[in-house]
């Protein structure tokens, strides 16, 4: 398996063949049932500026190796950062000597679902190297366009960024397995604001373009039109001020890809994660509420509803070639035709439920963390001959278009969640009419979702997503996208902020 | 790790700089963890790292200009100077451009020991324990959920300007969740630690156990403002948050809760009726941190050029009135105000308080008692609104006796509001908060009584 280009030279020309064999070679020695070992170098960069002017420009690099055991069935693991086969040899034996520590309150062996071995490369698909692109045509890109915002009338602070990864990923087994990987992503993102000192209010807006799995030519306009964007975003930001408050109460809501992705991360991505489903992630991250025993039972939502969990698709935050235990990429269903179908496992446990494989969602953010089960792109698929957005408006008669993700927070079984937004905007009589200012939205998963009376067609589909979804403990995060269309809910609970916070 | 010792790298660093100013700066970090759910081991983990930071900072015709690059592992000293120099090159000159510091700032540690370092027999009397309240939780039909870690940071700092400074940093925490087996009732318990010589397993289950036996009895409430006793760990979520947006540039630039109608900031504003104090004090018994600060890049509440700068202990709030805000040097010396660094501990006290926590129950005639807050996003940056939910134990106070547990609430407040409402305080004390103690684990604070908390909405999670 490989894509257009090759993982680069430097990071193959490190000792990967021989850390591997030191470390399993010892684990196996020391009678590991499996040993696993992992080499990345993360290569990060952000460029931060305020008000046009540089704040900073952070330049990183996380080259490291780690060494995962069961033995006696009990995991271990231990991770350094010097590149010898000695340590590689001496993280083995850690790990064994962590398993046999941990022992003492383990009662549950562990075990693995089988997967194929493998030996392959496998390289994201992207143009440009952000790492190629010289820092200083980098700020100047941002400067530029920063100073075109603040030079707008009512746009007084102006902060922009654009965060890069690059992640090289080697991992060997003792099955026989050996994959080499490398993936590129980016983040631009630009926020105006406007300040009223007199009254002491101020407002923002921010792009809304989503973090990608691509190169720096999406930073050049590659699949989104930055300046077009950028160009609206006084305007927007000018009638966001004037807009008036929102009427708590219960409205239609015509939901943006924009916005819904978030949505689906909390209230499907991370409730269909099986080992939250177990109770793994009790005491942290929290449960689901879509345990075992609703599969293939539980109404999750609408007939309408076909979720999918994905590591292959194109440009996707979470898309692999395997994942970080030697899984394959697959793609497969979640949600169909509304109900429960399907979970997010990783090899263990795949095997804990009597799986024949993992779908893949093994992930560890670097190799000073051990591999835990992580979101596939999780998706929310069109209506093939659904409508548009603008359709979809001219069909409600008092409601609430929402666009842009803001804040969220969702409950610890995936219940109760409350999200805002950049912009709404009040539907009348089919047509918008004008932002309004103040507004959450409130629901229960199961509601919303039940609630969900039209998908937008394939037109409106776009692929959103996050750079940095945080699980476990110790704490980790993982890029992950959400691809959706616009969609349609009835009677959705709005609550004006301004009263919450009120007494 | 590598063959030349922390102190080495940063001597050549410092030596192969040709820009007019560095910093440079080495951490070895050793940490250890435990992970476990239903009574059994999860995952853990033995790690090692090293990180490596040098700043250059180059002069141009209108300023300077600064280029920060970081490594882990075991870099090649004189490539990472040169990239360093070259990042400076290419970016403009930095708006809080300062002289470096040169004046060494009291409790630095010894430059010339090794690091301190952690590994997995840090839980070689834990481990045991645990695995015995396990039993003992299995014999009750209980679960037994949680994570426990300790890490031990080195950190060097050396400057072109001579300072040679040195802190470690012992971070350590632990935390409980007793579940009933069907998972119907949950509850909590943590403590935050420098070394675990002080982390008793036995109190700590003994604390979930008392909360399982309070849970028994289930009452249902629907969402409303309630009187409420929120318990030091929901408090120390709640003030990190207004802690966080202490930035005074934010502030004096008219978009933060501390910024004033009219313009300049609130500096002087009285926030809190009753006389609570909000500090930060790198001694603090217990929570002790770095004396000095250690910056790899610039922001509104900090600045790559006062790496080195003496962190004192400050009062953000005193006796009710906001008192200081985050202001590096640069924008210290544009506003005429003095420079204060954030620190990462964190301490509200009324100094006036007696009460324990338990007597505060005792003379609640009805209300309710948290135990933890959990997913706290802020939802309107004005006011500091911020919405959350309750978590792991809402307890019914009738009478000044817990008379069972409450259904999980969604909560819209502000933090900065809240302090203007609550009107008692217990006795400060040490506690870990749950929600945000990957970052924050090092905090003291009272229990506080709301007389109405903002229940929005029922949570139906347990």
């Amino acid at each position: 398996m490989a894509g257009k280009r090759s993982v680069d030279e430097s990071f193959l020309a490190l000792p990967l063949s021989a850390l591997a064999d030191a470390a399993l070679t010892r684990a196996v020695d020391l009678g590991c049932e499996h040993a696993d070992l992992r080499v990345e170098r993360i290569r990060t960069q952000t460029v931060r500026l305020r008000d046009a002017r540089l704040e900073a420009l952070a330049d990183g690099e996380d080259l490291g190796l780690a060494v995962r055991v069961v033995h006696e069935g009990t995991w271990g693991f231990a991770a350094g950062v010097v590149l010898t086969a000695a340590e590689a040899v001496r993280l083995a034996e850690e790990a064994v000597a962590v398993a046999q520590v941990s022992a003492a309150m383990n009662t549950d062996r562990v075990e693995l679902a089988p997967e194929a071995s493998y030996d392959g490369e496998w390289v994201s698909a992207y143009e440009v190297d952000p790492f190629a692109v010289p820092d200083a045509e980098k700020t100047a890109l941002l400067t530029e366009l920063s100073e075109q915002l603040l030079a707008a009338d009512g746009v007084e602070h102006v902060s922009s960024s654009v965060m890069q990864v690059k992640e090289q990923k080697f991992y060997a087994d003792t099955a026989g397995t050996r994959t080499r990987q490398q993936r590129v992503r980016v983040h631009p993102e630009f926020t105006a604001s406007t300040v009223d000192r007199a009254t002491g209010s101020f407002e923002s807006m921010r792009t809304l373009a989503p973090p990608v799995g691509r190169g720096w030519e999406f930073v050049n306009g590659d699949g989104w039109d930055w300046r077009g964007e950028l160009a609206q975003l006084p305007e927007l930001l000018r009638e966001k001020v004037k807009a008036p408050s929102v009427e708590a109460g219960r409205y239609d809501l015509v939901v943006d890809p924009s916005n819904l992705w978030l949505t689906i991360h909390e209230s499907i991505g991370h409730a269909t994660e099986l080992d939250r489903a177990l109770g793994y992630e009790a005491a942290y991250a929290g449960t689901s509420f879509a345990t075992v025993d609703k599969l293939n039972t539980l109404q999750y939502g609408s007939p309408l509803m076909n979720v999918t969990g994905d590591r292959t698709a194109e440009h996707g935050l979470s898309t692999v070639g395997w994942d970080d235990e030697g899984v394959a990429g697959q793609q497969w269903d979640l949600i169909r035709d509304g109900v429960l179908v399907g979970y997010q496992v990783d090899r263990n446990m795949a095997r804990l439920r009597g799986m024949d494989r993992s779908n893949g969602c093994a992930f560890a953010d670097s190799a000073s963390h051990v591999p835990v089960q992580r979101m596939a792109n999780v998706s929310l698929q069109p209506a093939p001959d659904g409508p548009s957005t603008e359709e979809l408006i001219g069909g409600v008669e008092r409601g609430i278009y929402v666009v842009g993700d803001n804040s969220w927070s969702i409950d610890m079984q995936r219940y109760n969640f409350q999200f805002t937004a950049q912009r709404f905007y009040k539907i009348e009589g089919g047509q918008l009419a004008g932002q309004l200012r103040d507004v959450a939205y409130q629901a229960t998963t199961t509601d919303f979702w039940g609630s969900m009376t039209a998908v937008g067609g394939p037109q409106t589909y776009v692929l959103g997503g996050a750079f940095n979804c945080g699980k476990a403990q110790p704490g980790q995060v993982a890029p992950v996208s959400h691809g959706c269309p616009s969609a349609l809910f009835e009677n959705t609970a709005i609550l004006n902020t301004k009263t919450e916070g009120g007494r | 790790m590598s063959s030349l010792t922390p102190q080495e790298i940063v001597e050549q660093a410092l030596a192969a700089s040709t820009a007019d100013g560095a910093v440079v700066y080495v951490t070895d970090s050793s940490e250890a963890n435990l992970r476990w759910a239903s009574n059994s081991l999860t995952t853990n983990g033995a790690m090692r790292s090293r990180q490596v930071v040098v700043v250059s900072f180059v002069g141009t015709g209108s300023g300077t200009a600064v280029g920060t690059v970081a490594r882990t592992g075991t870099p090649d000293v004189a490539e990472l100077v040169a990239a360093s120099e070259q990042a400076a090159r290419d970016a403009g000159p930095a708006e809080d451009a300062m002289p470096l510091l040169t004046e060494t700032p009291p409790g630095s540690g010894d430059w010339d020991a090794p690091a301190a370092t952690t590994s997995i027999d840090v839980f070689a009397e834990f481990a045991p324990a645990l695995g015995k309240a396990f039993g003992a939780a299995r014999d009750r039909g209980e679960l037994l959920f949680g994570f426990a870690e300790h890490q031990l940071a080195s950190t060097w700092l050396g400057t072109s300007t001579g300072l040679r400074l040195r802190h470690d940093q012992p971070t350590g925490r632990v935390e409980l969740n007793g579940k009933s087996a069907d998972f119907s009732r949950s509850v909590w318990a943590g403590v935050g630690t420098r070394d675990f010589t002080d982390v008793s397993v036995a109190d700590l289950a003994a604390e979930v156990a008392q909360k399982l036996a309070w849970s028994a009895n289930r009452i249902d409430l629907p969402a409303g403002r309630y009187e409420t006793l929120l318990p030091p760990s929901t408090v120390s979520d709640l003030m990190i948050v207004a802690y966080w947006a202490m930035e005074a540039r934010d502030a004096d630039e008219g978009r933060s809760v501390y910024a004033k109608a009219g313009g300049g900031n609130r500096i002087g504003d009285r926030l809190a009726t009753l006389p609570l104090t909000l500090r930060s004090d790198p001694d603090a018994p217990g929570l002790e941190t770095s004396p000095f600060q250690v910056v790899g890049g610039s922001s509104g509440s900090s600045s790559v050029f006062d790496n080195g700068m003496v962190t004192p202990a400050v009062d953000w709030i005193r006796e009710g009135v906001l008192t200081n805000l985050v202001r590096p040097r640069s924008w210290a010396e544009k506003q005429g105000a003095p420079a204060t660094a954030a620190l990462d501990n964190l301490v509200l006290e009324d100094p006036s308080a007696t009460a324990t926590t338990a007597e505060m129950i005792a003379r609640t005639e009805r209300g309710l008692l948290l135990t933890t807050l959990w997913y706290i996003r802020e939802v309107d940056p004005q006011t500091l609104l911020v919405t959350g939910l309750t978590r792991d134990g809402v307890f019914l106070i009738e009478d000044g006796e817990v008379v069972g547990a409450v259904n999980n609430f969604r909560f819209n407040e502000s933090p900065v509001d809240l302090l203007s409402r609550a009107t008692e305080a217990s006795r400060t004390e040490r506690t870990l908060p749950r929600e945000w103690n990957d970052w924050f684990t090092r905090a003291a604070m009272p229990m506080l009584r709301i007389p109405d908390f903002n229940m929005s909405s029922v949570s139906p999670a347990s």
